[in-house]
């Protein structure tokens, strides 16, 4: 096996570290929109980092934290902002892409960015989405109580000194910086896949939260892998590859999983 | 040293408030329960004295360093949220095995800890809740409607618990409750509420109160019956505004909810009165 094709597939293992807990938390507090918003505002970032020439990585970030804040503000003014959420998720992607269009001179892969593009992944980047992946498991790691206790009941979290607004900002930057290292990976319509299915798979076998995000990293990873091997198999995309091998563990786990309520 | 004070507190979700001057003091190792009408306000009162809403007026002042254990009225658990009772009792710290056994044999849930909490029934759901608050060694406990859904029986039995665990830990107990029968023999004191603070203070000063009688009726034995009060009763209102609170009918006597238990559970179907889930 080729050295890009393993550098490809652990890649994905290594962001799936992040994915699997982070993912299992969007589930639980029902923020998939809220994630696409995040993602889907990462071509936004593309294009105005091409515009003012700075990094890709740092564009994307910039946009997706600035997303998940406007998002978040939006979710706490009211319990269901649905709509507006989904206004958010795909005007950021609508803009992104005539922004993109209005770059003259600049030649983009688009399908890259949309779709990802896990196979020309070099040592550098398989670097910054090892460190990202870690950076990230590590701030869920270190606030994981709090963020644990705030979702099972804001109450309960006030009522022991647990400022749920600010778990919030804590898994709004988290996300932000997975969409930013992942967007080479599965790209930005799929990274929310790569968040919700895992998780949602992981439901049936699992007892406990911590339970839960640790499967739900397997299942990532175990898609990666897989879904990395399906697309040089078949010649498919490699990005939607993941995601089909994701979504076939999850209807796996709805036959097979002994589930808990 | 009080544990909690409240000065002239509004508490409110909108504009409207549901609470307003509201003055209210907790002493350590007192058991104190509210009672009033659905709406009233009791829920609102606890959610703001855990600070889960900021007062639109007032000041809640606590002692420092409380700790205050919390038992919400209801779990709003997500289906998607694997959890084990053992795992919910580690929120926010983790706990140790025997911490776990020793407070669920005291507040009678033995043996549930590897079921889901989904799976549990509403009365097994309110011990381990307590059982959750109990493990931070609380100096104040607050408990809204910890014995709904248990029968007579059931909440007399949960108000010994109370009892017991005052005599034990020295904690104070702030509780909401529907069950007129038991609060008035179990609790220190007693706070009437409907919109504002109608009465106080020990379990016979307020069922002797006019202001009380308005509410609840007589209890003279059996069902007791709610009656929205139709007058206004002596105190100032000197606040400007018009605040309804259920002065619309005079007449229909409706049921609470604590009432005999072979009483049929159903509220009249013609009775707008009785407005529920607004707490």
């Amino acid at each position: 096996m080729d050295a890009f094709l393993i550098m490809a597939a652990f890649s994905g293992v290594g962001l799936s570290l992040a994915t699997g807990p982070l993912g299992a938390f969007v589930v639980w507090r029902r923020m998939a929109y809220f994630g696409d918003a995040v993602a889907h505002a990462a071509i936004l970032g593309v294009a105005l980092s091409l515009g003012f020439s700075i990094s890709i990585l740092g564009g994307t970030l910039a946009v997706g934290l600035g997303v998940g804040v406007l998002a978040s503000g939006l979710t706490e003014r009211r319990h269901s902002m649905d709509a507006a959420l989904g206004v958010l998720a795909h005007a950021g992607l609508a803009l992104g892409l005539v922004a993109l269009s209005f770059l003259r001179g600049v030649r983009v892969d688009l399908d890259a960015y949309l779709f990802g593009d896990i196979l020309t992944i070099g040592p550098s980047r398989f670097a910054m989405i090892w460190g990202g992946a870690l950076g990230v498991l590590a701030l869920l790691v270190w606030r994981w109580s709090a963020l644990v206790t705030a979702t099972v009941s804001k109450e309960i979290a006030v009522s022991v000194g647990i400022n749920p607004r600010h778990e919030q900002r804590v898994l709004t930057i988290a996300l932000a910086l997975v969409v930013a290292i992942s967007l080479k990976v599965v790209g930005a319509l799929l990274i929310g896949a790569l968040l919700v299915i895992p998780a949602a798979a992981a439901r049936s076998w699992s007892a406990t939260p911590e339970a839960m995000a640790a499967r739900a990293s397997a299942i990532g990873a175990l898609s990666c892998v897989l879904g990395v091997a399906l697309s040089l198999a078949t010649d498919a995309p490699t990005g939607p590859s993941i995601v089909t091998v994701a979504a076939a563990i999850f209807v796996l786990s709805l036959l097979v999983g002994q589930k808990r309520r | 040293m009080p544990l909690i004070r409240a000065r002239d507190l509004a508490l409110g979700y909108g504009r409207a408030p549901v609470l307003e001057h509201v003055d209210l003091t907790i002493e350590p190792g007192e058991i104190v329960t509210i009672v009033g009408p659905n709406g009233s306000g009791k829920s609102t009162l606890v959610r703001g004295l855990v600070g889960v809403i900021e007062p639109a007026a007032g000041v809640i002042e606590r002692a420092p360093g409380l700790r205050i254990g919390y038992v919400p009225q209801k779990l709003a658990l997500v289906e998607t949220m694997p959890m084990t009772v053992a795992r919910f009792l580690s929120i926010p710290r983790r706990r140790s095995a025997a911490e776990i056994d020793r407070v669920c044999a005291k507040v009678g849930a033995s043996g549930l800890g590897s079921r889901q909490v989904l799976d549990l029934s509403g009365g097994q759901l309110q011990r381990v809740m307590l059982a959750r608050a109990l493990l931070s060694a609380p100096q104040l406990l607050l408990l809204d409607e910890p014995t709904q859904g248990l029968d007579q029986p059931g909440a007399a039995s949960f108000y010994r618990l109370l009892a017991e665990l005052r005599l034990e830990t020295g904690a104070a107990v702030l509780l909401v409750s529907h069950d007129l029968h038991v609060v008035m023999s179990a609790s220190d004191r007693v706070i009437c509420l409907n919109g504002h603070i109608c009465c106080q203070g020990t379990p016979e000063v307020v069922s002797a109160a006019p202001e009380y009688r308005a509410l609840f009726g007589p209890g003279t034995g059996g069902a007791l019956a709610l009656y929205r009060h139709d007058h206004d009763h002596d105190r100032d209102h000197d606040h400007g505004h018009d605040h309804d609170h259920g002065h619309t009918r005079g007449d229909a006597p409706v049921p609470a909810r604590a009432r005999a238990p072979d009483s049929p559970p159903d509220l009249p179907p013609d009775s707008p009165t009785v407005r529920d889930g607004v707490n």
